[in-house]
């Protein structure tokens, strides 16, 4: 079973405070994304959980026990470094069964377990070759074979596709998805990019400075964010925030509203703006619209408008789909 | 980095450390206290304490001073030697050279070979005044050879301890001139620099910091020569080819003066912290970048 | 990609570089040459280059003379303990501060250092007294331990610059796979720093086999390397030239080899980094 929670998880590095205070409830077999800007401290919170740093104060409880203090071999979980960390004078064969090896567990058991590995990453006749004979994808999933191939009670991922190309990286994304959910491993992810949060978690926990700012479902995060930065963290391109006078007439301090909850049209309703950039992508059109007042406007459309900068437009928010923050940057209830 | 693995590092540390400790220590410590008293081992079993006395006898000794210009006589032309000669060669090997690597083989060769077999060979096979093939060289041209281990004794021990470490200055500029960025020298060009304003202006700056690290770490290495003396000349004729390392040894193991030659000994270690403070401080600048 | 450079040009740079190289080598193979002479025509003026009576007698002579393979024995076992005890006790320490360092990891590092900056001769005394109390002199075992420790930094500090290019990471995966640290460096570290730790020793050999003044003060005969073997040839009859001469090449043989292999970790390990 891989249940993992966190129970006032602390860390500081002398005086700089990396995690604040983090309380979380991992349940098992759910794919959990830690998301968030660099620095934020996703990635020591998983080093946290890995056992590959201490806990400044709190707890870790997997399956109930606290492992604080424990190291990480006997913690029972597995890692996915973002550069694959492959041991580069083993082969697949090797790498994949090194963590077998040191359990002290029998030959003919490593050769199995290795080789069913192998065949769902579809690396069998990789198994003799060296790392440095491989593609950037082989040595991701050799990385990927050597923590599964421990059954361990969960996955830590470090960014591991950050560093493979555009088209490789959305291949791999499903890839790890179908993998997980054949497993039914709990599964912990982190990564910078939202769009791999949105498309792969069960949960999502918005991380930011150390704190965390929202732990719940994609599309709880996208319908309900809790506050200003999970607002403008969730959902490509970013929401558009307004303040003053505008955001004061709906009763907020500053309001916000995602640019596909924008309709533009040329006349009408609606904001007045003149259309400085104008992406047009076939499939939607974005618009980028200096309004007086207020600012700067994008929005999105689906299809083709036929608008051009320079032009003038009007942008209309939807009424159901403004969010209001306070003075702090919570969400105000609608 | 967790505790544990902190705790595992201190533990690995510790031989190496706890070693070096007490190797620096505890000899400095007894050299220390040695320096302090009147010591011989001719006259066992009557020590006494006389404080300072031996670093006044020893620094106004007629022989400190002329082993201490013999030192810095000895330091400042191989120093010399090494880094002129060595800038041109490195100069000359950072060229379009065919058979390279045989050339930098043959360049680097003296430093490898033991110090007793180089003088050896230097002082017999050349420069011996009747067989030497210097010797040879000198009747076929008409002239007198010269008699060199008498005649100008140090200048022959410069001449081998410069040939020893030639190559160490030769490889470390090397090393650095390798490093120099081709694009730096091709913007001068384009800038219209000639060869000798490139060299003066580009090359020679990038030098400055290697030639300085050749200066000190040859500095301190060079202080204390010794085989070459030891197998060559003995110190002689007189005190001629006597540095300071050699002084220390012959009131150490040959007037058996422990006192004495303990004082002389810390000298030497304060003289050679005073390179070694400057190096150090290169070093540890290298360490953070 | 460097410019063609003109044959002309060429060709003076090599010539002059070989002139420069030969000149520079010329001690060497006039030993080298002389060895090969009896030892009349070794001094004999005027001296032969290539037309005189090649012989081996000389190489017999010597490989006959059952001290001087005492003396190669006594430096193969000296050179080797010294280095590998050196690494024994280095390669913990190195992975310490590649990988578990400190605040004080920095001084600590130029602390150890600064102790191969001290002139053996300040604590020559001392030493001499100390090893003539607990019967060292004249001892394996004591050049040994002096030599591993005046060695000792710079096998410190090129295994920590070698440690240091490994990927930490890769130690991480190690450890979350289950392994001690001391398995961690068996089976991850060591074999990846294979390459290193071979320069390491391979230097440090080096330094240890030429090191020519802690043996020759510290030893006579029973434990004596060549180093000090050929010194005793240091009296002023030159009637064996040609066996010293022989005996030299011998014995700067292969440290010359392995020197040539060594140049680059040569820079690393005696600039103490300060040039890269």
């Amino acid at each position: 079973m891989g249940r993992i929670s966190l129970e006032g998880v602390r860390k500081s590095f002398g005086p700089h405070v990396i995690i604040k205070g983090a309380d979380l409830d991992i349940a098992d077999g759910s794919f959990v994304v830690f998301v968030g800007p660099s620095g934020c401290g996703k990635t020591t919170l998983l080093r946290l959980i890995a056992g590959l740093e201490d806990v400044s104060g709190g707890r870790i409880l997997i399956d109930g026990v606290n492992v604080v203090g424990v190291p990480p071999a006997k913690r029972g979980l597995s890692m996915v470094f973002q550069s694959y960390a492959l041991y580069p004078h083993m082969s697949v064969r090797g790498n994949i069964g090194f963590g077998l090896k040191m359990a002290g567990l029998p030959r003919a058991e490593i050769d199995r377990r290795v080789e069913a590995a192998a065949a769902t990453l579809n690396l069998t006749p990789y198994l003799d070759r060296k790392p440095r004979e491989l593609s950037g994808g082989q040595r991701q999933r050799v990385a990927i074979g050597r923590a599964i191939v421990r059954e361990p009670k969960a996955f830590l991922f470090d960014e591991p596709l950050s560093n493979l190309d555009a088209a490789l990286r959305v291949q791999m994304r499903l890839e790890v998805t179908k993998l997980q959910r054949q497993l039914a491993t709990t599964a912990i992810y982190v990564t910078h990019d939202q769009i791999e949060a949105m498309t792969m978690a069960d949960q999502i926990v918005v991380l930011n400075a150390g704190n965390i700012e929202q732990y719940g479902s994609p599309l709880e995060l996208y319908e309900r964010p809790a506050n200003l930065f999970v607002a403008g963290f969730i959902g490509s391109p970013r929401m558009n925030f307004i303040g003053g006078p505008a955001a004061q007439r709906y009763g907020a301090v500053t309001i916000g509203f995602r640019p596909e909850h924008l309709k533009a049209s040329r006349e009408g309703e609606g904001w007045e703006g003149k259309v400085s950039v104008a992406e047009h992508l076939g499939s939607d059109t974005f618009l980028h619209v200096e309004v007086s007042e207020i600012g700067s406007l994008n929005t999105r459309a689906v299809g083709e408008l036929g608008l051009a900068p320079g032009d003038r437009v009007r942008l209309l928010p939807d009424p159901h789909r403004i969010y209001r923050f306070d003075r702090d940057g919570k969400a105000m209830s609608t | 980095m967790t505790e544990q693995t902190q705790r595992v590092g201190r533990l690995a540390l510790t031989p190496a450390v706890a070693l070096l400790f007490v190797w620096m220590i505890v000899p400095l410590g007894m050299t220390i206290y040695f320096s302090l008293l009147h010591y011989s081992l001719l006259n066992p079993g009557t020590e006494s304490f006389i404080g300072l006395d031996n670093y006044f006898y020893f620094l106004t000794d007629p022989a400190f001073l002329y082993s201490m210009r013999n030192t810095l006589v000895l330091v400042g032309s191989v120093l010399a030697i090494t880094i002129v000669f060595g800038t041109l060669i490195a100069l000359l090997l950072d060229q379009a050279v065919i058979g390279r690597s045989i050339v930098r083989l043959m360049v680097i060769a003296p430093f490898f070979v033991m110090p007793t077999v180089s003088a050896l060979v230097w002082k017999n096979l050349l420069m011996h005044p009747v067989s030497g093939l210097f010797a040879f060289i000198a009747t076929s041209l008409g002239f007198t050879p010269i008699d060199w281990f008498a005649d100008a004794p140090l200048f022959a021990i410069i001449l081998i301890v410069a040939w020893q470490w030639l190559p160490f200055a030769t490889l470390i500029l090397l090393t650095a001139l390798q490093s120099l960025d081709e694009e730096q020298k091709e913007a001068a060009e384009m800038d219209g620099a000639g060869a000798l304003s490139s060299f003066f202006y580009i090359t020679l700056p990038h030098l400055a910091r290697p030639i300085t690290v050749v200066i000190l770490i040859e500095t301190i290495f060079l202080l204390t020569v010794f085989a070459e003396i030891f197998v060559t000349t003995g110190g002689g004729p007189g005190l001629a080819t006597t540095n300071i390392a050699f002084l220390i040894y012959l009131q150490a193991l040959i007037q058996f003066d422990v006192g004495t030659a303990s004082a002389g000994g810390l000298v030497a270690v304060v003289l050679a912290n005073i390179v070694a403070f400057f190096l150090v401080r290169i070093v540890g600048r290298n360490l953070d970048a | 990609m460097p410019r063609a450079v003109s044959p002309g040009r060429k060709w003076l740079t090599t010539v002059l570089a070989w002139a420069v190289g030969f000149v520079i080598f010329f001690p060497i193979l006039w030993m080298v040459l002389a060895s090969f002479k009896t030892e009349l025509e070794a001094f004999a003026i005027p001296p032969s280059f290539v037309s005189f009576h090649w012989t081996l007698e000389n190489y017999a002579a010597v490989q006959s003379r059952s001290d001087y393979v005492h003396h190669a024995l006594n430096s193969i076992i000296i050179a080797g303990g010294s280095t590998l005890i050196a690494l024994l006790i280095a390669i913990p320490a190195a992975w310490s501060m590649a990988f578990a360092p400190t605040r004080r990891t920095r001084d600590l590092l130029l602390w150890m250092l600064s102790t191969k900056m001290m002139p053996p001769v300040g604590v020559l005394v001392p030493i001499y007294l100390l090893y003539r109390t607990f019967g060292l002199l004249d001892t394996r075992a004591g050049l040994i331990i002096v030599l591993c420790l005046g060695n000792l930094p710079i096998v410190v500090w090129m295994l920590f610059t070698y440690f240091k290019e490994i990927p930490k990471d890769i130690l991480e995966a190690a450890r979350m796979d289950g392994a001690t640290v001391g398995r961690e460096l068996v089976y991850v570290l060591t074999p990846m720093a294979v390459p290193g730790i071979a320069s390491t020793l391979l230097l440090n050999v080096i330094l240890a086999w030429n090191e020519a003044f802690w043996t020759l003060n510290l030893s006579t005969s029973e434990a004596a390397p060549l180093t000090v073997f050929i010194a005793s040839y240091s009296s002023p009859e030159g009637l064996f030239w040609a066996r010293l001469s022989a005996a030299s090449t011998l014995a700067i043989a292969p440290i010359l080899v392995l020197g040539w292999f060594s140049q680059r970790q040569l820079v690393r390990g005696l600039t103490f980094g300060a040039v890269k």
